[in-house]
């Protein structure tokens, strides 16, 4: 049985205010790390950025935006090895980018078209879960089954504050603990579940309190540093692979944007925090980490942001060039041998489209 | 052959894949230590690890959902759902990930797993043992059903199902587990999915069945004065529609048998088949005996709710007036 740890009430920073409070560093990053750390937070930005105008422009349909949760996501993949499963909530949509997945196949998936399927096995990747915390458990097991096979690696699931409200999770991670799974629960608690603040949704002081009651060592890390959730992770995988299994990590976070693109926060969200969090968002923070470090300069941070436009124009140029997809979709896929009425089906469905 | 009770046959199925294929494992409430409930999986723990037969929380969405994480992780999971109505929180997973998971990927990841559950009636038990919820998983896209209602096909079913890489619910009729007893063929033994059985050839009426409300089916075609056909469906999802359509254009007239409530239940799928795609071979209306559209009663009048071999007679000789 793993120790019960007590759960951290400060929040873990390394990053500074570059006045009163510090700069701290992590061991082992070198200025070559920080700038691939760098790189990510840009592409994902970029990717979250283009996605609205898409959106707005009519070119992808309702998008979950994930503007402000960068450093949560860049800062986690960093800490995994290629063999590590990544188990994404829609609010992770784009985290293939950072697995060498092309932005098109993301852009398909949100432009509602097949060629946003992808095989999770190329990328260790699980497909994007749109209801809440019903992938807690596919973590589980996955990690569970890596364990009962002697293969390195672990899993990481993401989720959001919400979703420790739902039984999913609490099973999902129950399974790990009692399976021993090397996993590691990732809890973006960006205070609100749409139009509901954590405050509704739980009487725990923290949702890292959860993982008591599992017997999962919890820590709880500044979501918008991209260095302490780095650092955090990085705990919890060392855990996962020498066989202590799991961990849970709740990076605490404000949600400045929508929920999605169909939502209006206006009707509920706090202003002031809204703008005091966006002035202190994640990618921002970091650049001027790198600059007090003199590691950032500004032809470098220029040539970052270009580099990402340059992956998103290609992608959404590759996703609309996709043609519309064939009716047979319908059927292809769904079971391994599909049944003789489906043929049926089919053909008349062409019968009568004409075709 | 050996003679087996049903119940036998399922244990003996998954000792022969388990043997066969070491992918495959067993995992839900009860079915190592206790060898579960109903003594399904006595033996496998003993036999194969409590690695390879798992004791697990009790939690069924749990079991399902992590038994997904296994199928991704390359094994073939069993699961076991201790009774039919305890089986419903699992159908969150089902419904939002079993059933569509191959189909997010396009085709490119398999779940080859399976649940395995004893359903249905008659077994005087406490509310909630005795639920027949095959349309919930018939209705599930990307979900293959079956029922065995004989010892050599629950055996047989569960082997295809292990073997298949989609998602193979099979419910196993516990009010006949271990009085349903026959031949079982040893070693390895499959009966396909989507084909039917003829439980019993006749010519005048079909009565048609899944399950334990088969033999309830046989003892009312010896009762009616007639040439009974008795139809067994055994794989509901993929349905040997050939079979029924040839019974049906066989006898003209079809009586549909089922457990289950009424309303949109399996026998109105079957039914809408047969007006659909025979109803100039018919010679009357289709009929159904059901259970009713209420909530499955205490065991004190259960027997009431059940489709007996009297209401099964009933509907046969109004039929055949036609």
């Amino acid at each position: 049985m793993a120790q019960v740890l007590p759960v951290e009430g400060d929040l873990r920073r390394v990053i500074g205010d570059g006045e009163s409070v510090p700069d701290g560093e992590v061991a082992g990053l070198d200025e070559s790390d920080l700038l691939e750390l760098y790189r990510s937070l840009v592409l994902l930005r970029t990717y979250d950025e283009r996605s609205v105008v898409y959106h707005r422009q009519g070119r992808v349909g309702t998008y979950a935006i994930f503007w402000g949760h960068e450093a949560m996501q860049a800062g986690s993949v960093h800490a995994l090895e290629d063999d590590d499963w990544i188990f994404p909530s829609y609010r992770e949509s784009a985290i293939g980018l950072l697995r060498g997945m092309p932005a098109a196949t993301i852009l398909s998936w949100w432009r509602g078209h097949p060629s946003g399927w992808w095989n999770p096995a190329d990328y260790n990747i699980a497909s994007i879960c749109v209801p809440i915390a019903t992938h807690v458990p596919h973590a589980a097991g996955l990690a569970w089954g890596k364990r009962l096979k002697g293969e390195p690696g672990c899993a990481i699931v993401y989720f959001g504050d919400g979703a420790t409200s739902e039984g999913a999770f609490h099973e999902g991670a129950n399974f790990a603990a009692v399976m021993r799974a090397p996993a590691i629960l990732f809890c973006n608690n960006n205070g609100w579940a749409i139009s509901t603040p954590v405050s509704a949704q739980t009487r725990a002081q923290t949702l890292a309190d959860k993982a008591v009651g599992y017997g999962i060592p919890a820590a709880r890390v500044d979501g918008g540093d991209v260095l302490a959730v780095y650092e955090a992770t990085r705990e919890a995988v060392r855990r996962a692979r020498a066989g202590e299994g799991p961990s849970f990590i709740e990076a605490v976070t404000y949600r400045v944007a929508p929920h999605a693109t169909a939502d209006d926060p206006s009707a509920y969200i706090d202003a002031e925090q809204v703008e005091e969090a966006r002035a202190n968002e994640c990618v921002g923070r970091f650049e001027r980490y790198l600059r007090r470090l003199d590691v950032l300069t500004d032809e470098l941070e220029q040539q970052t942001r270009a580099d990402a436009l340059v992956v998103m124009r290609a992608g959404i140029a590759t996703a609309e060039a996709e043609p519309i997809p064939d009716p047979g979709l319908l059927f292809e896929h769904a079971l391994a041998d599909p049944p003789a009425a489906w043929e049926h089906d089919l053909a008349e469905l062409r019968r009568i489209l004409g075709e | 052959m050996t003679e087996r009770f049903l119940v036998e046959a399922v244990n003996d199925a998954l000792h022969v894949e388990m043997e066969r294929d070491a992918a495959v494992m067993v995992l839900g409430e009860d079915v190592g230590r206790a060898g579960g409930v109903f003594r399904a999986t006595a033996g496998l723990r003993d036999r194969f690890g409590p690695d390879r037969c798992v004791d697990t929380p009790l939690a069924e969405a749990g079991i399902l959902g992590s038994a997904v994480g296994l199928c991704m992780a390359g094994f073939r999971p069993v699961c076991e759902m201790q009774y039919d109505a305890f089986s419903y929180p699992c159908l969150d997973q089902l419904i939002t990930h079993v059933g569509r998971y191959r189909w997010r990927t396009g085709g490119k990841m398999i779940f080859p797993l399976t649940i395995r559950m004893p359903y249905g009636g008659g077994v005087r038990a406490p509310e909630l043992h005795d639920d027949s919820p095959e349309t919930y998983y018939v209705h599930t896209p990307g979900i293959k059903v079956a029922i065995p209602s004989t010892p050599a096909d629950a055996k047989g079913l569960l082997a295809a199902a292990i073997r298949d890489p989609d998602p193979v619910v099979i419910l196993e009729p516990k009010l006949v587990y271990r009085t349903a007893r026959g031949e079982v063929p040893e070693g390895e033994h499959v009966v396909p999915l989507g084909k039917a059985r003829l439980a019993r050839e006749g010519s005048d009426l079909t009565l048609v069945a899944y399950g334990a409300m088969v033999p309830v089916c046989e003892r009312a075609a010896d009762e009616l004065d007639a040439s009974v056909e008795v139809l067994d469906i055994r794989s509901l999802k993929p349905l040997d529609e050939e079979a029924l359509l040839a019974s049906a254009a066989k006898t003209g007239r079809v009586v549909l048998v089922q457990e289950a409530p009424r309303t949109c239940g399996y026998a109105a799928e079957l039914a809408a088949i047969l007006a659909e795609k025979a109803i100039l071979d018919l010679r009357g209306p289709v009929l159904r005996v059901t259970g009713y559209d209420v909530p499955y009663p205490y065991w004190s009048i259960e027997d009431a709710y059940m489709p007996s071999v009297a209401r099964v007679v009933d509907a046969g000789r109004r039929l055949l007036a036609f």
